[in-house]
């Protein structure tokens, strides 16, 4: 049995194995050392394989030449022509040696025919010793007429020693390299580590419930930075979803615990007390609208929660509001008329907009809804459109109680109703999905004081930034399509 | 009028089951996907309400396209508690003529039922004039005459009324009207519809000795002759 210590460095080295980090330094190291490889065997390649072949096209000439000059003038010329070359030799680096069938020396610079060279047309690199000096050469052997034999060579002494420095160097390179490798390998793998660490402990953190954390960002602008910002900004996107979702289930905790309670006193009164059955049935009458109430405001929270979650970014498209705001006008003019009050118009054709068809009609409509409820006999309510620095804005202002500053900056939260308007009905989320809706779109809800009265602004850019419309956009025939889809048929009963 | 139901809550079921009974239609019931279907495909109905998640492994959006792919156009209002946007495209786009969603009130039902049935009736060609009582409508010079005297409608009145009385003689809902004559698909918080119903009837009505549309309690409008 594998004693502890044995199993714990077992564990330890599989995981070095496995660690992603050692396998980066490793893969480094290797390239970097298949690559040195490569370029100095082509270095090696290029300079002592070079010299190599020159030596042989020299001593092939060379004996071309000789045997050109046998054919001319036999022996004589030969041993003449041997002399000759022998004289003019500056390098001191040719060898000649003609020896004939007794093999005797006839002429050259060798004394004696070495032993080793037994076969003519074949390559020799043997130690030779002449005038004293010994030294490596390469050398070729030819038969010649009369059983004479030609040695044709050249000392490559200085080629040897050239060898063996590149040798050398070629050695002490590869040492250079595997250090070089292994060190470049380990700076890798430690900066590999680190950004992994930054990151794995902020999603460590996170895991255990702290939402707060977030990867550091070095500043420099990298491509480790970049993935910090992005795990960052999603990191952000969560935060903010994880708020809207903290923030529906308080409300469910508490705000519609009102309501339900009222359902439930009203159903539970009736019946314990309730005399006669047209008592009952007004009580279960009234504990419906209740309910519906609920339901209402249940499926305001929920459309407020989609809006956010941001999917409805898939229907965008692009918008005349010019018309869209023209029939919310006409359809808000009878109830602004019904309160004696009057609402005027002025949006310019056309008013072009990338957006939710759908959700910008809710949103101005919850606007213009406020407006009425809130304005006082006799007053004017504005709905008015236009462009101003590349956004578009929607404005709707009224006369009527207005709103203020604190309760203006608390307005657009869920739930929230300034004391004013406790005592009117509503439900305090139609800010919030304006709010919603202005943010899905890359803008903002503005509220200002219109003194007197409120003033409400969507300021939408026209056309979305560059990072929030990469998602619609490529699937642009998606878009044209789930947005026709949405007004089906429009109004199947009507068909 | 025979309606099948198809939907799993038997509390809903047997509620929507009697109101349809109630209100004079043969109703038959099924509380799985599969009885759903295979009523659905081997029986004639002149309405289908499908609920979109059942038990039995066939959820309602496969009976719709099942029936749909067999080229049955019998109407089919789905019933769901998937209330978001998509979702809601999703079941149109199966082939569902209309779409409620959970929780709904009864009268809402019965009200699309009914307008629903009528489109599946299908009427013979373009109609040119529409008549209730004495009110009678062209819809080629868009003129309105009530007693042979005329009457000036705005054009968003004119097609309020051509609503009403397309379906004379059925309850007309606050939101099929929204959705009908304003093509919106929100939930103004406000009576929005009822200040507009009550304009048209100021034109319609009230010059006239008998009203015509008719407010029916906690469900909607109706345009009948009396």
């Amino acid at each position: 049995m594998p004693s502890a210590s044995a199993v714990v460095a077992r564990f330890r080295l599989a995981r070095t194995v496995r660690s992603a980090s050692l396998r980066l330094a490793i893969v480094y190291a290797a390239l970097f050392a298949i690559s040195a490889t490569l370029f100095l065997s082509f270095i090696w390649w290029a300079t002592i394989g070079l010299l190599e072949r020159q030596v042989e096209a020299a001593i092939n000439a060379d004996a071309q030449a000789l045997s050109e000059r046998w054919q001319e003038g036999g022996l004589p010329t030969l041993a003449l022509t041997i002399q000759d070359r022998l004289e003019q030799n500056v390098d001191d680096d040719a060898i000649y040696l003609m020896v004939d069938g007794n093999g005797l020396r006839v002429a050259g610079n060798l004394r004696t025919w070495p032993r080793d060279v037994t076969r003519v047309d074949a390559w020799y690199q043997l130690p030779i010793a002449r005038a004293g000096t010994r030294g490596m050469a390469e050398v070729h052997a030819f038969a010649l007429p009369g059983n004479f034999r030609l040695l044709v060579g050249r000392d490559v002494r200085a080629r040897v020693i050239l060898k063996r420095l590149l040798t050398d160097t070629l050695l002490w390179a590869l040492v250079m390299v595997a250090v070089l490798g292994t060190t470049g390998g380990f700076l890798l793998r430690g900066l590999f580590r680190r950004m992994v660490r930054d990151i794995a402990r902020t999603t460590a953190a996170i895991s255990q419930g702290d939402l707060s954390r977030r990867v550091p960002v070095s500043g420099s602008g990298d491509e480790f930075d970049r993935v910090a910002e992005t795990i960052n900004a999603m990191l952000d996107r969560i935060g903010r979803l994880m708020d809207g979702v903290k923030q529906v289930s308080n409300a469910i905790a508490h705000d519609l615990r009102t309501p339900i309670t009222r359902a439930r006193t009203r159903l539970e009164d009736a019946a314990l007390h309730a005399g006669t059955t047209e008592d009952l049935r007004h009580a279960v009458e009234r504990a419906v609208v209740d309910l519906d109430g609920i339901t209402t405001v249940f499926e305001a929270l929920l459309r407020i929660s989609e809006i956010e979650a941001g999917s409805r970014r898939s229907a965008f498209a692009s918008i005349d509001l010019a018309p869209l705001l023209g029939d919310l006008a006409e359809l808000y003019a009878a109830l602004a008329e019904e309160a004696q009050l009057t609402l005027s118009v002025s949006v310019p054709a056309p008013l072009m907009l990338w957006g939710d068809r759908l959700l910008i009609q809710q949103a101005v409509a919850n606007l213009l809804d406020n407006a009425v409820k809130f304005s006082r006999p006799g007053g004017v309510v504005r709905l008015r459109g236009g462009i101003e620095a590349q956004q578009v804005r929607i404005e709707v202002s009224d006369q009527g109680i207005g709103m203020a500053l604190a309760d203006r900056a608390r307005a657009p939260d869920r739930f929230y109703r300034a004391e004013a308007a406790r005592s009117t009905p509503g439900s305090g989320l139609g800010l919030s999905l304006v709010q919603a809706v202005a943010q899905l779109h890359g803008g903002k809800l503005l509220l200002e004081d219109a003194s007197p009265g409120l003033r409400a602004i969507l300021a939408l850019p026209v056309m979305p930034r560059a990072e929030e419309r990469r998602d619609p956009l490529p699937a642009d025939q998606e878009v044209t399509a789930a947005s026709s889809a949405d007004h089906p048929p429009a109004n199947p009963a009507a068909l | 009028m025979r309606i099948l139901l198809v939907e799993d809550d038997p509390t809903v079921r047997g509620f929507v089951a009697k109101g349809l009974r109630e209100a004079g239609h043969v109703v038959e019931q099924a509380d799985n996907g599969k009885d759903g279907l295979f009523l659905a495909v081997s029986e004639t109905f002149d309405t289908i309400i499908l609920d979109r998640m059942l038990p039995g492994g066939i959820d309602g959006l496969r009976i719709l396209e099942t029936l749909r792919g067999q080229n049955n156009a019998t109407p089919v209002l789905l019933l769901s508690a998937l209330a978001q946007v998509d979702e809601r495209v999703a079941g149109l786009k199966a082939g569902g003529d209309d779409y409620l969603t959970k929780p709904f009130a009864f009268a809402e039902l019965l009200a699309r039922i009914e307008a629903l049935s009528r489109r599946g009736r299908g009427e013979a060609g373009p109609q040119t004039k529409l008549v209730v009582a004495d009110l009678e409508m062209d819809l080629l010079s868009r003129a309105v005459k009530r007693a042979g005297q005329k009457i000036d409608l705005q054009p968003r009145e004119f097609r309020l009324l051509e609503y009403l009385m397309r379906h004379a003689g059925q309850v007309v809902t606050r939101t099929m009207l929204l959705e009908g004559v304003w093509d919106y698909h929100f939930d103004p918080q406000t009576n929005v519809i009822d200040v507009h119903v009550s304009r048209l009837r100021h034109k319609i009505d009230k010059p006239f000795p008998t009203a015509l549309i008719h407010t029916i309690r906690n469900a909607g409008y109706m345009v009948r002759p009396e």
